[in-house]
């Protein structure tokens, strides 16, 4: 159980905090007070051509120096600092939120060596997997995830969320089952420009875990949701995919559909099915997807858990329960729930 | 009619996809210049009328599973031409590696001079219609005939003066026979083959392969119309019968 | 004779209140237990094999069977069984044959291995009325597409799908020979595999003519004695596998003895009738990884690259680096066959010492795949020692694309596992060829049981699945996060990479 919410303004006009907090924080019977986050778009502007690291530390010591030697390894980091926070009484502070606006060196990208973004996964894997007392939960550019342990309203005002401005804002609010209730464990899950909300369970994780840590990528977090962000990254960013055709990988249509279609769809559809077999996701989920260029919300293949889409003439809004729309758009007219595995994408005008 | 393919630098799918192509339009001759290295050419290749020349150096597996057609090279042969041969005939004008007709079950394969290790090696018949047939104009390493389970393996030691110095001829043997011009020591025999007397009889029974040889290869055949040979064939068709005792 | 005998291994005995004396018996016994002397049935024990193929048909319940009627004496390490081998090869001075698979009592792995299901957190699927796919093809998976534009601007998959096989349930029948069964047995299976969209291997004794409507569903094997191996036959099967190794024998090849070739199956393996069939241990034109390359694109150039090409091999200690390699060399999919795995017949000592467990064997050819990034390369057939749904499921679990039955499939047509398959008696007419023998396996009633057999464990396998939460094979394929271990030792969690209960 889980709430999820998201929203793009296709102007790229900059929304603040203060309106997704209200809305995730109607769905607090979706939570559990075990952890809530949210991630906006176009934060900082000011910095909009560096990696964004957000880091949890445990303590300043050994982590940090760690983290930094690492970073001034393969790069510069333009500006550090604590992420600012005011302390909320229902919100114990058990980490460091940190933050760094970091440029890899170009001289240790292309060719074998891969992309810059291929630096800053490998940077992200080592730490996560390697640094105790560490850990990067935000890496892309312009944009940043921003989650603990706490009720929806205590997470956004430790983080002080009403003071960014975004274009693209997911929000969760989190009921943990399956792995403890922890900062890291807190949805958005992140990884580059990918951030993922999630509600449901992955019946199918073991599977997809195996089938992205192939490709090196480490699942160090606990949880099935993080796989997600990983599927992403491989299927969007390495393998060149669209939004639709990720979406048709990992909830993709029933055979006895792909039967039923002309050659050259049939064919597609089989060869995604056939070659993304291992990233099918199962199990109940309703998922939100936000990258630099848009949002894409889907669910599992038999709806097994809701979904509601929004549409003004300038945003689209994805998320658990109609109200939370309202909440910030009372007025809204075009609202429907989408087909098991359809993909609803929000991308910004040309 | 005759097709010419220049088979410099070619893979061999595309080579033996021209080749098929081609036979299936009606192609009764092919003639492949610049072989080197390409593996399988005419592998699983039907067509009792088809000839296929090949100057050059061909790969491994040369007329793998041909079924019906003449292949001649004009050059060596590398490992295991004839692997699985149904039937047709492949003529060496030259020498092969190891492993010559390795389980060939039809047809003929004539070597000029000389082949590897293993010659033969699990050859075996079902009728008359499927006999293999190799005939070694030179001389063969050893475990010729290994395992052999029919037809024919014919060695003339043609400019030699023993045909054959190397050990375990015919080790496993269980069916066909292992015919070799002149004597054969007895420590060259593998297990379970044993030699006959060679007759008049056995003579004119291998006579058209004498002289099928000879005839490709331009040599006389009346020099080798005698008894001067030596017969090797199974000691027993249950060669293994003898080992196993029951749980 | 200093040795004198051994005791008998079963005691037949008949109840004479029961025993309406019809004789059915006599008739059914193909090894002689049974004779009329007199108005009475007389037994010989001594000549029983445990086949219970007289138990099965007597109309009274009046036949009794005892496994080791007489005692030795105790002893831990000299057991009977070491004791009668003894004595057996100080006799003959022979291997000992024995039939079956391995018949050690080492814990048997699948066994300690427990599945999930779903609670609250996640909804359990209900395969009756929610859709549950287990559609599996089998073959060369690409590792990513590439799409093109095309000139009208749409975009199109440029990249081109190898064949695959089609499977509508992740269960085929493994090979086992013409010649080493028989043609009845085989038609059975063929018969259920067609009907049910999977298919069955010919074993390495070619195909029967009779075989021929079954053959888009039928795997054609190229095995070191190549019988019955031509172009036809190959382009007949819908996929060919080499047969490199076994996991009842591993390292050695096969011998179908002289009394078992008749003419059918002499005419099918195209050797002389009555010749021992003789499989050498190693194929003699690979003596290395690259000479398997050869061998399967040879058989690929032969078949125009339309079939898939499996590589069977036994599962040895150093499998996955083995497996690694055939996923480099062309081939579509390795089989592996674990230690227990049956025969017709191997040296006691092969079939009881040598190689893994299919277990393990999946988990880290699985393992080493994906390490490499060869794992789309190549599809897991698992085989050896699949007992039920359960040891299927598992498999998948670990990391196999499908399983083989053979041993299973064989006890659906009768067969009752005593082991003497080597003899070509088989009163059940399924390891035999005597003709008398052969026709008491009717192959439509044969078909009807092996087909209902790979039915019910496919509707088992829906279950699990729909219990875990899972209506995809995909995700219950490497799903080993759906496993934990049960007293199992760390050292072998670890391969595994399965967690222990509780964790």
């Amino acid at each position: 159980m889980c709430g999820i919410i998201g929203v793009i303004d296709r102007t790229k006009s900059r929304m603040d905090g203060s309106c997704i907090k209200a809305a995730l924080s109607l769905m607090n019977e979706r939570g559990s007070g075990d952890g809530a986050g949210y991630v906006a778009y176009g934060i900082y502007p000011d910095y909009a051509d560096c990696y964004a690291l957000h880091v949890f530390f445990d303590n300043m010591e050994e982590p940090k120096e760690k983290v930094d030697e690492i970073l001034q390894k393969q790069g510069t980091i333009v500006h550090q600092e604590e992420i600012p926070t005011t302390e909320q009484p229902g919100l114990k502070k058990v980490h460091i939120p940190w933050r760094y606006f970091f440029k890899p060196f170009k001289d240790q990208i292309g060719g074998s060596l891969g992309s810059e973004d291929d630096l800053v996964k490998d940077i992200v894997m080592e730490v996560n997997a390697g640094i105790k007392g560490a850990l990067v939960f935000s890496s892309g550019k312009n944009m940043g995830v921003f989650k603990a342990s706490g009720w929806p309203e205590d997470v956004a005002n430790f983080f002080r969320i009403e003071e960014y401005e975004g274009y693209i804002w997911l929000a969760h609010n989190r009921y943990p089952t399956n792995t403890p209730g922890w900062w890291g464990g807190a949805h958005p899950f992140n990884l580059l420009d990918w951030s993922v909300v999630h509600n449901g369970e992955i019946t199918s994780y073991g599977t997809n875990k195996r089938y992205v840590e192939g490709y090196g990528y480490k699942c160090t977090l606990l949880t099935d949701t993080e796989v997600v962000a990983y599927l992403f990254d491989l299927l969007g960013r390495k393998h060149g995919l669209s939004k639709e055709r990720i979406v048709k990988a990992l909830a993709p249509p029933f055979w006895d559909e792909i039967d039923r279609m002309p050659p050259a769809e049939e064919e597609l559809n089989r060869a995604i099915r056939l070659t993304y077999g291992s990233a099918l996701m199962n199990g109940p989920f309703a998922i939100v997807v936000a990258s630099t260029d848009g949002i894409v919300g889907f669910t599992d293949r038999i709806k097994l858990r809701p979904l509601v889409v929004g549409e003004t003439e300038n945003r689209l809004y994805i998320s658990s329960e109609e109200a939370a729309i309202r909440v910030i758009e009372p007025g809204i007219e075009n609202i429907y729930t989408p087909r098991a595995g359809e993909p609803i994408i929000g991308r910004f005008n040309e | 009619m005759t097709l010419r393919i220049d088979a410099k630098n070619m893979h061999y799918t595309p080579l033996n996809q021209q080749i098929k192509a081609a036979v299936a339009d009606g192609v009764k001759e092919i003639v492949l210049d610049n072989v080197l290295g390409q593996r399988f050419i005419a592998d699983g290749l039907r067509g009792d009328d088809v000839r296929i020349v090949i100057n050059g150096v061909p790969g491994g597996d040369l007329a793998m599973l041909m079924n019906g057609p003449t292949c001649i090279v004009h050059g060596n042969g590398e490992h295991a031409p004839g692997n699985t041969m149904n039937s047709g005939l492949l003529v060496i004008h030259g020498s092969a590696g190891d492993a010559v007709a390795h389980g060939m079950r039809g047809g003929k394969v004539y070597i000029r001079n000389n082949i590897g290790y293993r010659g033969g090696i699990h050859m075996k018949q079902y009728d008359l219609d499927a006999r293999p047939v190799l005939v070694i104009g030179g001389t063969a390493h050893s475990f010729l005939g290994e395992y052999m389970a029919g037809g024919l393996v014919l060695v003339l030691g043609i400019g030699l003066e023993k045909s054959m110095t190397d050990r375990g001829i015919g080790s496993g043997i269980h069916g066909g026979e292992i015919i070799i011009r002149g004597e054969v020591e007895d420590h060259l025999l593998g297990v379970g083959a044993k030699k006959f007397e060679f007759t008049e009889a056995d003579l004119e029974r291998i006579k058209p392969e004498i002289e099928g040889f000879c005839a490709r290869f331009g040599l006389d055949p009346t020099e080798f119309l005698d008894t001067n040979y030596t017969r090797i064939a199974p000691s027993s068709s249950r060669p293994f019968a003898g080992k196993y005792v029951w749980e | 004779m200093t040795l004198g005998s051994v005791p008998p291994r079963y005691k037949i005995s008949i109840d004479r209140e029961q025993c309406m004396d019809c004789g059915r018996c006599i008739e059914n016994c193909s090894y002689g237990v049974f004779r009329r002397e007199g108005d009475r049935i007389i037994t010989e024990s001594r000549k029983c094999t445990a086949c219970m193929r007289c138990i099965a048909m007597c109309p009274r319940d009046a036949i009794n069977l005892k496994e080791n009627p007489v005692d030795y004496r105790s002893h831990p390490v000299w057991t009977r069984e070491a004791r009668e081998d003894v004595i057996r090869q100080a006799r003959s001075g022979k291997i000992i044959l024995s039939g079956m698979g391995n018949t050690q009592n080492h814990p048997i792995i699948f066994d300690r291995l427990l599945l999930d299901a779903c609670q609250v957190t996640n909804p359990s699927i209900d395969p009756l009325r929610e859709p549950m796919e287990l559609r599996t093809y089998i073959g060369k998976k690409p590792s990513r597409l590439q799409f093109k534009k095309t000139e009208a601007g749409d975009v199109e998959l440029e990249t081109k799908l190898a064949p695959n096989l089609r499977l509508e349930t992740p269960i085929m029948i493994g090979h086992m020979s013409f010649g080493a069964i028989s043609l009845n047995a085989h038609l059975s299976m063929a018969k259920a595999v067609s009907e049910l969209g999977t298919f069955m291997g010919t074993g390495e004794g070619g195909m029967h003519r009779k075989l021929y409507p079954y053959q888009n569903n039928l795997i054609a094997q190229v095995a070191s004695g190549r019988f019955g191996v031509n172009v036809d036959y190959l382009e007949r099967g819908a996929a060919i596998e080499i047969k490199i190794g076994q996991g009842a024998k591993p390292g050695i090849g096969g011998h179908l003895p002289g009394e078992k070739v008749s003419a059918e199956v002499s005419m099918t393996r195209m050797i002389p009738e009555g010749s021992d069939a003789i499989s050498p241990a190693p194929h003699h034109d690979i003596y290395s990884i690259e000479d398997l390359v050869q061998l399967v694109r040879g058989l690929k150039e032969a078949t125009e690259w339309k079939k898939p090409v499996f590589v069977k091999i036994a599962a040895v200690h150093n499998v996955a680096a083995i497996a690694a390699g055939i996923a480099r060399s062309s081939a579509d999919a390795v089989v592996i066959d674990g230690y227990r795995g049956g025969t017709g017949a191997a040296p006691k000592v092969f079939r009881d010492h040598v190689g893994i467990p299919i277990e393990v064997a999946i988990a880290s050819v699985d393992q080493k795949l994906r390490e490499q990034g060869v794992r789309n390369e190549v599809s897991i057939i698992a085989s050896g020692g699949i007992r039920n749904s359960a040891d299927l499921a598992k498999s998948i679990a670990l990391g196999a694309d499908a399983v083989y039955i053979g041993t299973a499939a064989l006890i659906a047509m009768g067969c009752r596992v005593c082991g003497n398959c080597y003899r070509g008696l088989c009163p059940w007419g399924i390891a035999t060829q005597r003709p008398d023998l052969v026709s008491r396996l009717n192959p439509e009633e044969g078909a009807r049981q092996v087909s209902n057999l790979i039915k019910g464990w496919t509707l088992d396998l829906s279950e699990l699945m729909g219990a875990a939460g899972i209506n995809s094979i995909e995700s219950m394929r490497g799903n080993r996060d759906r496993l934990r271990g049960f007293m199992l030792d760390e050292g072998l969690l670890e391969v595994l990479d399965v967690k222990t209960v509780g964790a």
